[in-house]
Parts: structure tokens; C-alpha cells; sequence
């Protein structure tokens, strides 16, 4: 946003200076020599404009952020630019990945069709300040859950979609001999400006007391680049990550993944802090993934399971007599038939965008469901 | 009394000011209250927590445990080196390729008009990726460093150098430095008011050299050599020792000079070309050779169309500088960007960038106009 509105401002100065300066030169017939009074005030002006550019915090006070999507009439989710298995567009310019389709399943909470939603590709660094401004209305982008992001940041966390680590990744053709994050002192490091990363490498190389060269990008193709053309020893993100920026580099197989995970992230979506109703919904959701999936109701099969006579199916499926508990949602009472026939339940989100079913491959591991040996636990729909 | 242009000019102005103030308030008012649904503090005593992230490249001491007003100001340093940097490298380049583009050389005429046309229109964001991964990514990784004179290398993390290793005793280097400046200005003044009065030339420039060389070397030599010299050496992954200029601010200060060089080749040659041909014709009348005629007759009045665009050419290299951001350089506005992120205060780090590229920005224009007046035609 910066960039842009620099560039429109730079236009309209000029333009405006134009005026002033062609004002002044009929008036006095020659050319003002000291133009210092020019400067100043483009300066000024550019300052005020920029100010303005933190409208976005003035915008006036909303209703609910609900009512606010049912009258725009879909959903704006903030996901990530380009990380594969998590969001990216494919080769038909269709986002897809785990991030992606949990807005998908919000969507159809919401409004019965999880196609109802837009995407807003965001970087690190930019992300906060869009679902603080309103520009999205959820934040789905593999952020970790910290302490400070959910209260100095304002943002409430729903739950953890995908439990993660920090690790690091080498060349192992150009240096062969290192095997242990612990060999890295001295290194020069790519990194991603704005994430948790940067501050658990700080963190890490101190504790261990190792030096370290640190080369921090805003954009993530940027510091993917660099690492490709050695400008850094190692690159360093979620461990996720690393498998996805391996896919990228020139010749993946000469990439490994080191072995120390240094960092607990809990990558999950977020709302903005103060809308109680809005927070329920995105949260549910994601209950309502793990439960149908602990409860064996699947894409393919939802309909059937609706005719079951198992009392937690029904009451999970809203097909229980009189039942409240979409309604008092302030959704409809099919909200979890119609998440699930869009997206499938969790263990088919994963498999589909980061598991066997992709080209991460990556295993259930800890994001198993509690009934598996996981962390993944959904709440009762009760 | 509708009609009265006067009171209408009136009315509408006291309009103007009421939509103004109540626009104002709107906004004031709608920032504070959103900000406060979402728990956000305003102030700036956030600047005194600890900042957790490292920067590379810093002209002051620095730690992941300093503050975040420790790290901006590493941040505002580091936009005012690659400026100044790259305001002397393109003033010099722009006068040259200036100057070229007025050559009796076919050749260098040619070549400065393709410099101008080719640079002036690239936007400067690809300059600066044309040097970063056109140019300093494709160099030689650390293994097989360049080496080049005086125990110096160049690779794909940058340029090494051997550095200055200054121990105690060696403020009488710097002080010999000081003195030969002082004494080599104070030489100039005395010589040209001689030729004024007299006629008599003095050698100046050779003197002050003299001066400004020996009377350091005579300090080096009084305090018992007190200086040494840390070689780069290789390491485990990087050359270790010496300094480092790292690519990020080496691309960053090439293009920029670079870019800005072009706009300023063009202001030289309307300067130049700006000085009446009578002039010219003036100082070979008088018998003057053609270089002193310029450089006595031209080039001050030339220097007089030249300074006041300079100044925002300056200006625009110094905004240019935050365009770092695409490359890992850590100037004021990424680094701001990282505090930003962390911290949520996006209203007073927003400020914060105002203020100090609007300081920056002042403080160059006075020089300049410093600069401008003491240039100025002065009448006699
Ligand atoms: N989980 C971390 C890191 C998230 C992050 O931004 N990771 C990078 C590296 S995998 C990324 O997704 N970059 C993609 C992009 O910016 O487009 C956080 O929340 O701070």
C-alpha cells in the first residue's frame, strides 16, 4: 500500500507544483531561484496525504463484522501471497491450501457456499495491519500465536490449524560437512522481515552463543532468491515452509532440512479483538472440521450421514429435533453439512493441501487428531 | 450584499475551514475509538522495549536486546550513509556525463547521450535489482573469492577490506588531519587575496596536499605508529575480519548513483548550456585559455542554474533510498516496517518516517541554500 499511494502522491505533486510554479512565474516573470519553500511544502504535503493514508484506522465504526460480510455478500480472507501446500494460486489462478480452505469452510458457515469468499495475498510484514484495519475480515495466513500478536496486536486467535516448528535449511552440495544447526556459527542467514522467525533466530543463535550474518527480506520470493544465488549459508522459516521453498530452488535435492526444530509455532487464523460473535464463528468452524472428521463424516458421505440415528451426529449435523445451536451461531442450523461439503473435514484439508496428497508429503505427525496421538482437538458440539 | 464578491470570498473560506475542522475531528475522533476497540496503546513509549530482531549492517553498536528506538536510529543512519554515499557518487558521475554530452567527441558525446536516455528511463527499483541479482548475485561464491590488491576480495557476499586497527595514541593522526585542513584553507584565502592585490599565483593545490598527507604521516611517525591492520581471512562460511561492504548496500548505493547521475547530467548540460555563447566569446577575447575561461567565466554562472533543481535531485535520491526494502537493505523504512509489525503502532512509527525524511530532507535543502547564495551573482 505504501509504495502505491508514494507513487500517486508523487503524481499529484507534480501536478500541483506545475500549477504553483506556473502561477508564480506569471506573476513575477522569471523562474524562482530558491525553491526552498517548494521542498517544504511538497513535504508537508506529503506527510498530510500520508497521514490520511491511515485512514484505514479512521474508517468509521462497523455494526458486526457478520452483518458486515452478509451485506457485502462474501467473505475477504488475508492469506499468504504464495506458499505452497498453505495458499497459492494454481496453474487455473484458483487459491488452494490448508489456509485457503479454512476461509472456504468459513464461507460456508456463513452463507451455505464456501465459494463466497475473496482473497487478499498479504505479506509478513503487512498482514497485521490489514485485519486491524479492516481490509480483511479474517487473517488465515500461517501466523503464529504469540502473547504479544494476541494482545498488543489486537487480534484474537480461533484455534491452531497446523502445529509447526522453526528450522533451517542448507546446501548440503556446497557445504558438506554441516549437519547441525549448532555447526552454523558464522553463517549468513535469509530471512523473512516481520515474522516470528527473525526473532527466534536472534534468540537462538544468542542462547547458543554463535555469531550470525542476518539477511532479512520483506518478500518472500526475495529472500528465496538470494538463498538460491548463495547469497546466505542457510534460510531459515517454519518447517512447513522449508519443504515449500525447497520445491522452488534450482535443483531441490541439493537442499536438506536440518535436523533442531527451535521454536514452537502454532499456526492458526485470526480476527480482530472486540467482536465476541464474529470470533465464535471462525472458532466453531474450526471445531466443527475436527469433529466431523473425529466423527467419520466426510465430504463424500455427508448426506448419507445425515440420516444416521447416532445422537452426536445428528446434533453435529443439525438434523436433531428443535435444535439451536447454528442459530445461535447466528448461522443456519445445516452450518456444519455445509463446511464439510465444501471443503471436507480437516483430515481431508490436510491430506489434499499438505499430506499425501500433495507434493509436501508431509506426515499427520502432531497434527493428528488427540484420538490419533495428536494435539488436534476438537471441542464438543453440544 | 449577496453579490459582494468580498463577503462571498469570506463566506466560502469560513466554509471551507468548518468542513475542514469537522473532517479533521471525523477522522481523529473514528482512529481513537477504533483503536481503542481493539486494545491498541497509543504513545511512544514503546520505544523503549526491546527490539529481539538483529540488523547486519549498523554504523552503531547494536544487539537483539537493544531497544526499538536504538534500532531505528541504526535505521536512520543507515538511510543517511547511502545517501550521502550516493549524493557524491552521482554529483560526480552526473558532472561528467554532463560535461560528455557537450564533448567535441563524437564518441563521448554518444556515449553520454546513451547513458542519460538509458538510466533516466528505468524506473530505479530495477536499477537497483539490475545490480543486486544482475551483477553483484553472479560473482564468485566465498570458496573462490576475487582477490584483488592490498589483501582485498570480492564475492557474492560482498567487498572485504582490510580495516584500520586504531590504537591508543593515534589522535595525533587525526589531529595532523585537522591542522592540514585548517592551515591548506587558510593558504587558499591568503593566496587569492594575494592574486587580487598582486598578480602573483601561488601552487595551492600542491601545498595543501603536502599539508593534508604529511602532517598526519608526521603524527603517525611522532605517536610510535600506533595503527594496524585486520586482513580478511577466510572462515567456516564467510571471510572474516576486516569490514564488510555487503551487496545490499553496495547495489543499493550503485543504483541510486547511478539513476540520480542521469538526472543530474541533464541539469549540468542546461547549466552549461544555460551561460550566454557571449561569455565564451568574452574570456577568449580577454586572452584566457579555454579550461580557466571555463572554469573562471562558465562554470560560476553555470553553477547558479545548476544548484536549485541539484537540490531536489538530491532530495529524490534520498526517497528513493527506501526502495532498500526489495533488497534486504535495513534503512529507516524497513526497519521501521519490522517495529511496525511487531509492535502495532502503525500511527507513530507512520510519524516517525514523516519526521525524519522531512529533517533529512530540510536539513539538505538549507545546505543547498547555503550553498545557492554564497554562489550567487554577486553584484558589485
Ligand atoms: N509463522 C511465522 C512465519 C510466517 C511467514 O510469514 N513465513 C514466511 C516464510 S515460509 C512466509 O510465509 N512467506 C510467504 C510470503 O510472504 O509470501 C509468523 O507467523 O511470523
Amino acid at each position: 500500500m505504501g509504495e502505491r499511494l508514494r507513487v500517486d502522491l508523487d503524481a499529484m505533486f507534480r501536478k500541483w507544483a506545475g500549477t504553483v510554479s506556473r502561477v508564480r512565474k506569471k506573476k513575477s516573470g522569471y523562474v524562482p531561484n530558491n525553491r526552498k519553500g517548494f521542498w517544504v511544502m511538497k513535504q508537508l504535503a506529503l506527510g498530510i496525504l500520508s497521514a490520511a493514508a491511515l485512514g484505514v484506522f479512521a474508517t468509521a465504526a462497523s455494526a458486526g463484522t457478520l452483518e458486515d460480510v452478509k451485506a457485502k455478500g462474501f467473505l475477504q480472507c488475508g492469506v499468504n501471497t504464495g506458499l505452497a501446500g498453505f495458499s497459492a494460486p494454481n496453474d487455473k489462478g484458483d487459491w488452494t491450501g490448508l489456509d485457503v480452505d479454512f476461509c472456504r469452510a468459513v464461507a460456508a458457515a456463513v452463507f451455505g457456499d464456501g465459494t463466497k469468499v475473496k482473497f487478499t495475498g498479504l505479506s509478513a510484514k503487512d498482514r497485521f495491519t490489514a485485519l486491524q484495519s479492516g481490509e480483511v475480515d479474517i487473517l488465515s495466513r500461517n501466523t503464529t500465536w504469540t502473547v504479544n500478536r494476541d494482545t498488543a496486536l489486537g487480534l484474537n486467535f480461533a484455534g491452531v490449524t497446523y502445529y509447526d516448528g522453526q528450522g533451517f535449511m542448507i546446501n548440503a552440495k556446497k557445504l558438506p560437512g554441516v549437519n547441525s544447526a549448532l555447526q552454523l556459527s558464522g553463517a549468513a542467514v535469509c530471512v523473512q522481515a516481520g515474522t516470528t522467525t527473525e526473532l527466534n533466530l536472534a534468540d537462538y543463535f544468542k542462547a547458543n552463543k554463535m555469531e550470525y550474518n542476518p539477511v532479512v527480506f520483506e518478500k518472500f520470493e526475495e529472500a528465496n532468491a538470494a538463498y538460491d544465488a548463495g547469497r546466505c549459508d542457510a534460510y531459515t522459516t517454519d518447517q512447513s515452509g522449508l519443504y515449500a521453498v525447497r520445491l522452488q530452488m534450482s535443483a531441490p535435492d541439493d537442499h536438506v532440512v536440518l535436523p533442531e526444530i527451535i521454536s514452537k509455532e502454532p499456526l492458526g487464523p485470526s480476527v480482530r479483538q472486540g467482536d465476541d460473535k464474529w470470533f465464535d464463528i471462525v472458532k466453531w468452524t474450526y471445531y466443527a472440521l475436527l469433529n466431523t472428521e473425529e466423527a467419520g463424516v466426510t465430504q463424500a458421505n455427508v448426506d448419507e450421514m445425515k440420516n444416521s440415528d447416532n445422537p452426536d451426529i445428528k446434533r453435529l449435523l443439525g438434523t436433531e429435533a428443535e435444535t439451536k445451536i447454528g442459530t445461535d451461531l447466528g448461522l443456519s442450523n445445516d452450518w456444519v453439512v455445509n463446511i464439510v461439503k465444501a471443503t471436507g473435514n480437516y483430515g481431508e484439508i490436510f491430506e489434499r493441501n499438505v499430506g499425501t496428497g500433495s507434493p509436501l508429503k508431509i506426515s499427520r505427525g502432531i497434527n493428528a487428531l488427540w484420538t490419533k496421538g495428536g494435539l488436534q482437538y476438537g471441542m464438543p458440539i453440544r | 450584499m449577496i453579490y459582494d464578491p468580498r463577503v462571498r470570498g469570506i463566506v466560502f473560506q469560513i466554509i471551507l475551514v468548518a468542513l475542514l475542522a469537522a473532517g479533521i475531528w471525523w477522522i481523529v475522533d473514528n482512529t481513537i475509538e477504533n483503536l481503542r476497540r481493539s486494545n491498541i496503546t497509543t504513545g511512544f513509549a514503546f520505544l523503549r522495549g526491546r527490539a529481539g530482531f538483529d540488523i547486519s549492517d549498523r554504523l552503531i553498536e547494536y544487539s537483539s536486546d537493544s531497544s526499538y528506538g536504538r534500532a531505528l536510529i541504526v535505521g536512520v543512519l543507515n538511510t543517511a550513509a547511502v545517501a550521502a554515499a550516493g549524493i557524491v557518487t552521482a554529483t560526480i558521475l552526473g558532472f561528467l556525463v554532463g560535461v560528455g554530452r557537450l564533448s567535441n567527441n563524437w564518441l563521448i558525446r554518444k556515449l553520454a547521450t546513451a547513458y542519460v536516455e538509458l538510466f533516466r528511463n528505468i524506473p530505479p527499483l530495477l536499477v537497483i535489482l539490475f545490480w543486486y541479482q544482475g551483477v553483484l548475485a553472479l560473482l564468485p561464491s566465498v570458496r573462490d573469492s576475487v582477490s584483488l590488491p592490498l589483501g582485498s576480495y570480492l564475492n557474492n557476499r560482498g567487498f572485504y577490506l582490510p580495516r584500520f586497527v586504531w590504537e591508543p595514541g593515534s589522535w595525533l593522526i587525526f589531529a595532523g588531519f585537522v591542522v592540514g585542513l585548517a592551515l591548506s584553507w587558510y593558504l587558499a584565502r591568503r593566496a587569492r587575496m594575494r592574486q587580487m592585490a598582486t598578480g602573483q599565483q601561488f601552487p595551492v593545490l600542491l601545498t595543501s596536499i603536502a599539508l593534508v598527507v604529511g602532517l598526519p604521516l608526521l603524527g603517525f611517525l611522532a605517536a610510535g605508529m600506533p595503527v594496524s591492520v585486520d586482513f580478511p581471512q577466510k572462515g567456516t562460511f564467510n571471510l572474516t575480519g576486516g569490514m564488510n561492504v555487503k551487496p545490499e548496500f553496495l547495489s543499493l548505493y550503485l543504483a541510486l548513483s547511478f539513476y540520480t547521475a542521469a538526472f543530474i547530467a541533464e541539469i549540468v548540460r542546461a547549466g552549461i548550456m544555460g551561460v550566454p555563447r557571449g561569455q565564451t566569446e568574452a574570456y577568449s577575447a580577454l586572452g584566457l585559455r579555454s579550461n580557466l575561461g571555463l572554469r573562471l567565466v562558465v562554470i560560476p554562472q553555470a553553477m547558479r542554474i545548476i544548484i536549485p533543481p541539484l537540490t531536489s535531485q538530491y532530495l529524490n535520491l534520498t526517497k528513493n533510498s527506501s526502495l532498500a526494502v526489495a533488497i534486504g537493505y535495513p534503512d529507516l523504512y524497513a526497519i521501521g516496517g519490522t517495529i511496525l509489525n511487531q509492535t502495532g503502532q502503525a500511527i507513530e512509527v507512520v510519524v516517525i518516517f514523516m519526521v525524519v525524511y522531512l529533517s533529512i530532507s530540510i536539513l539538505t535543502s538549507l545546505l543547498m541554500n547555503w550553498f545557492n547564495t554564497k554562489m550567487a551573482l554577486k553584484e558589485r
